[in-house]
């Protein structure tokens, strides 16, 4: 009830600044800056949509942005033409990431340690490796094949299908349920015989796996596998969740917030970008909003 | 005199009118007694005027000024204290910390008086009889023990108006008894109490006037001389209730569960005990005694160091509570808000947490089955999906159990399972637990409610200091005989 007033709440909110800004700029509704807009907010999207399986147990992952670049590099690697067919370097690319994020989650379940460190210590980590795999150079000469992944309209069409199973997962089985219940109050999921470890694992590992299928697609986009892509990302993928109303302290939320609250922070870049206002008044303008949708979101919580 | 004077007070909640005109007058000096059903509004009543909450209308008068508290902290400073139903420890702070937030005793630079606080807080402590050490972090108390800090925490106060609400809902007799004493020396000094309970006997032997609510109104205002037990129990439900009975002399059959030796140092040690189906073996104790650090052991909540448990003849190692519950064990545990409830998901979600099947969930199924939980434990919801965090104490306990029972455990464990129920539904508890016993379910039942425990079990041990002492009759035993077995041995 709650989170479906916040989602209205959101959709409101969308749809006003949608109606201001084709007034001003009506070069806003046209079909082509719409596909720009839902093409440049996918990559944030699919990202977004992994950390919130992180968000809703409690935790947090800092290490999407070097994570994304470790998996477009390895899976640049793999993409020369000629050299394989175009699914390994994606599986590449994912598996790279689900490891990266399957090492988060045993270091965060098996070790106890915060998970605000042990993913700080991958984003770190995992930079690292990201260079070293590339020679600290960017791995470029991709296949065709590898690069149509990230033209026209494909990010958008990954980005829906990871929501569609995201929703459907969450909201429908099990697994999501018990995410949902170890984020609310852990001792009491693990008293009713939830698998915690289980569960917080399951996330982390697929929060990676999701940033792995990001970075591949911004390889793809950008025909290159960037050591140095990513920086921030993570940022902006938690911004998107914690605007769609996930709450950081877990159990509440979900993916249909993430979308919107992706969907909100494209639109608003994009009128800024119409607006032509300089990139230096975008960055405040985007802190405000994060913090005033949250902001929002707790006062209505509260009467 | 009068000291609180509530006028017509009202409180609706989404969906729900909790205070509906509501008037209530204390007068100095006495303990006035606050009773009705689970939901029927007493906490919502006692956070207005412990300034946890807002009225949307009506009038409060105290010590003859008009009254409008909009956080505890005004009510504190008008001479209001409160020790609230709902326990919500600063579970990293230390015992000491606790009593004293919010107030800590301060040398020069607000820095803290540390060994002040700790000399105060086990003054405190002392003179309710329980020696917690001060510095104990409360994460590490059992509730019962959490229930007493909050006592001293209120009583730290030195307020002129005390609210208890439920405050003996977890400590066992001796305890209880304290509180009392306390409670007469307050009263001596001048200090009023409101004391809200769904135990009856107390409130006959300590309140000078009860005032009954029922669906959020005012039904009666009566001095206790003019009232008895069954006249309460009318005016709460509105109906007769029959009260439980002598224990059920049940035919008992296999062997369900067996404990050898099995000890938690520092906690208990060498127990031994075996729990037949269509059981109720009841465990008394007093605080302290190491029944529900026992009972968590079974449940796979802590790990014993030593000793074997056998489920149904079997040697069963039991880590964690999914074994317990794939061995067919359920338990409700005490602290039903560490343990038992995720406040912030709905009731149903609660209630099938533990006994969903299969990967996908299908909703259809689960509405219903939530459904007929609530039908089954008559538990008072707005609707289905409304917040588990915001029902009433009672319900609460009520929704953990239905939790509990879903996966149709044959082994139960109930850690003070009527905490904070009422009588209406505390009698359908019992005639429940006393269902399942029949039907061959084996149940262990601790419970600091001597009453309850010798009506309920078929069978009843005594533990003392971490040991099983004394196995007694429940059918022939007095009261005070289980309390002499239970008491700790002067050395
Ligand atoms: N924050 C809230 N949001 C919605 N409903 C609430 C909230 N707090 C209380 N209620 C509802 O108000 C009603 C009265 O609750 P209250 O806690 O005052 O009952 P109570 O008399 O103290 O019951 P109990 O004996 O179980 O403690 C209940 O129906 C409860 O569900
Ligand atoms: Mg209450």
């Amino acid at each position: 009830m709650k989170t479906w007033l916040s989602r209205f709440g959101l959709v409101v909110a969308l749809l006003c600044i949608g109606a201001a800004l084709s007034i001003v700029k009506p070069v806003f509704l046209t079909f082509p800056n719409l596909l720009n807009v839902v093409r440049q907010i996918s990559i944030n999207g699919i990202l977004a949509v992994g950390v919130t399986y992180v968000l809703l147990t409690g935790g947090v992952d800092l290490s999407l942005g070097s994570v994304v670049a470790l998996s477009g590099v390895v899976a640049a690697i793999f993409a020369h033409p000629g050299d394989w067919p175009v699914i390994v370097p994606v599986a590449a690319g994912v598996l790279v990431g689900a490891a990266c994020g399957g090492i988060n989650g045993l270091v965060v379940t098996k070790g106890r340690v915060a998970p605000f460190i042990v993913t700080l210590g991958m984003m770190t980590a995992a930079r690292g490796v990201a260079l070293v795999v590339s020679g600290g150079k960017p791995v470029s000469n991709l296949g065709e094949s590898f690069r149509w992944i990230g033209s026209g309209g494909v990010p958008v069409i990954v980005f829906l299908a990871v929501s569609c199973v995201s929703w459907v997962l969450l909201s429908n089985l099990r697994l999501g349920r018990h995410l949902y219940a170890v984020g609310g109050n852990e001792n009491a999921a693990r008293a009713s015989g939830i698998n915690v470890e289980g569960v917080k694992l399951f996330a982390y590992t697929i929060c990676g796996a999701l940033a792995g299928l990001g970075g591949v697609v911004l390889a793809a986009r950008i025909t290159t596998g960037q050591p140095n892509a990513g920086v921030g990302y993570e940022l902006d993928a938690i911004a998107a969740v914690v605007i769609g109303g996930t709450s950081l302290s877990g159990g509440v939320g979900g993916v249909g917030g993430t979308i919107l609250g992706a969907l909100l922070m494209g639109v608003i870049n994009n009128g800024l970008d119409l607006l032509n206002v300089s990139s230096y008044y975008q960055a405040i303008v985007k802190g405000i909003i994060i913090v005033g949708a949250v902001w929002l979101d707790q006062r209505k919580e509260k009467s | 005199m009068r000291v609180l004077h509530v006028l017509n007070v009202s409180k609706s909640f989404p969906g729900i009118r909790a205070l509906d005109r509501v008037r209530l007058d204390v007068s100095g000096g006495t303990v006035h007694a606050l009773v009705g059903e689970n939901g029927a509004g007493k906490s919502t009543l006692m956070k207005i005027i412990a300034g946890l909450t807002q009225p949307d209308e009506g009038e409060l008068l105290f010590k003859g000024r008009q009254f409008r508290p909009r956080n505890p902290h005004d009510a504190l400073k008008a001479g209001i204290a409160m020790i609230p139903q709902e326990l919500m420890p600063f579970r990293e702070l230390t015992v000491a910390e606790n009593i004293f937030v919010g107030h800590e005793p301060t040398l020069r630079f607000g820095w803290l008086d540390k060994n002040k606080m700790q000399r105060e807080a086990a003054r405190l402590l002392g003179q309710i009889g329980v020696p917690i050490p001060p510095t104990t972090r409360m994460k590490d108390l059992t509730v019962a023990q959490m229930q007493v800090v909050e006592i001293a925490k209120a009583l730290a106060h030195n307020a002129d108006l005390l609210i208890m609400d439920e405050p003996t809902s977890a400590i066992s007799e001796r305890e209880v008894e304290t509180l009392f004493s306390i409670i007469g020396d307050l009263k001596r000094r001048g200090v009023s109490v409101i004391y809200v309970s769904h135990r009856l006997d107390e409130i006959f032997r300590i309140s000078d006037a009860v005032t009954v609510l029922r669906d959020g109104q005012h039904v009666a205002t009566r001095p206790i001389t003019d009232t008895d037990r069954n006249t309460l129990i009318t005016l709460m439900v509105g109906r007769d209730i029959e009260e439980t009975v002598g224990p059920s002399a049940t035919a008992t059959g296999d062997v369900a569960l067996e404990l050898r030796g099995l000890t938690k140092r520092g906690k208990f040690t060498g127990v031994d005990l075996t729990l037949r189906q269509g059981e109720i073996l009841g465990l008394a104790g007093l605080m302290g005694a190491g029944r529900t650090e026992l009972a968590e052991a079974i449940f796979g909540l802590v790990r014993p160091d030593a000793g074997e448990l056998r489920v149904r003849g079997r040697v069963v190692k039991i880590e964690s509570p999914r074994d317990a519950i794939a061995h067919g064990i359920g338990m409700v545990t005490e602290d039903r808000h560490k343990f038992g409830l995720v406040h912030v998901m709905s009731v149903k979600h609660n209630i099938t947490l533990a006994g969903l099947r299969g990967w996908w969930i299908n909703r259809t199924v689960e509405n219903a089955m939530a459904d007929e939980q609530l039908r089954a434990y008559s538990i008072k919801v707005r609707d289905r999906n409304q917040l588990a965090g915001t029902l009433s104490g009672g319900n609460q306990q009520k929704v953990v159990l239905a939790k509990t029972l879903l996966p149709r455990p044959s082994i139960l464990i109930l850690d003070e399972p009527t905490r904070g129920i009422d009588i209406g539904s505390k009698a359908e508890m019992h005639a429940f637990v006393r269902e399942l016993a029949r039907e061959g379910m084996a149940v262990l039942l601790i419970s600091s409610e001597l009453p309850e425990l010798l009506s309920l079990s078929t069978r009843l041990l005594v533990m003392r200091q971490g040991r099983i002492g004394a196995e007694l009759d429940p059918r022939s035993v007095t009261q005070e005989t289980v309390l002499r077995h239970a008491m700790p041995k002067e050395r």
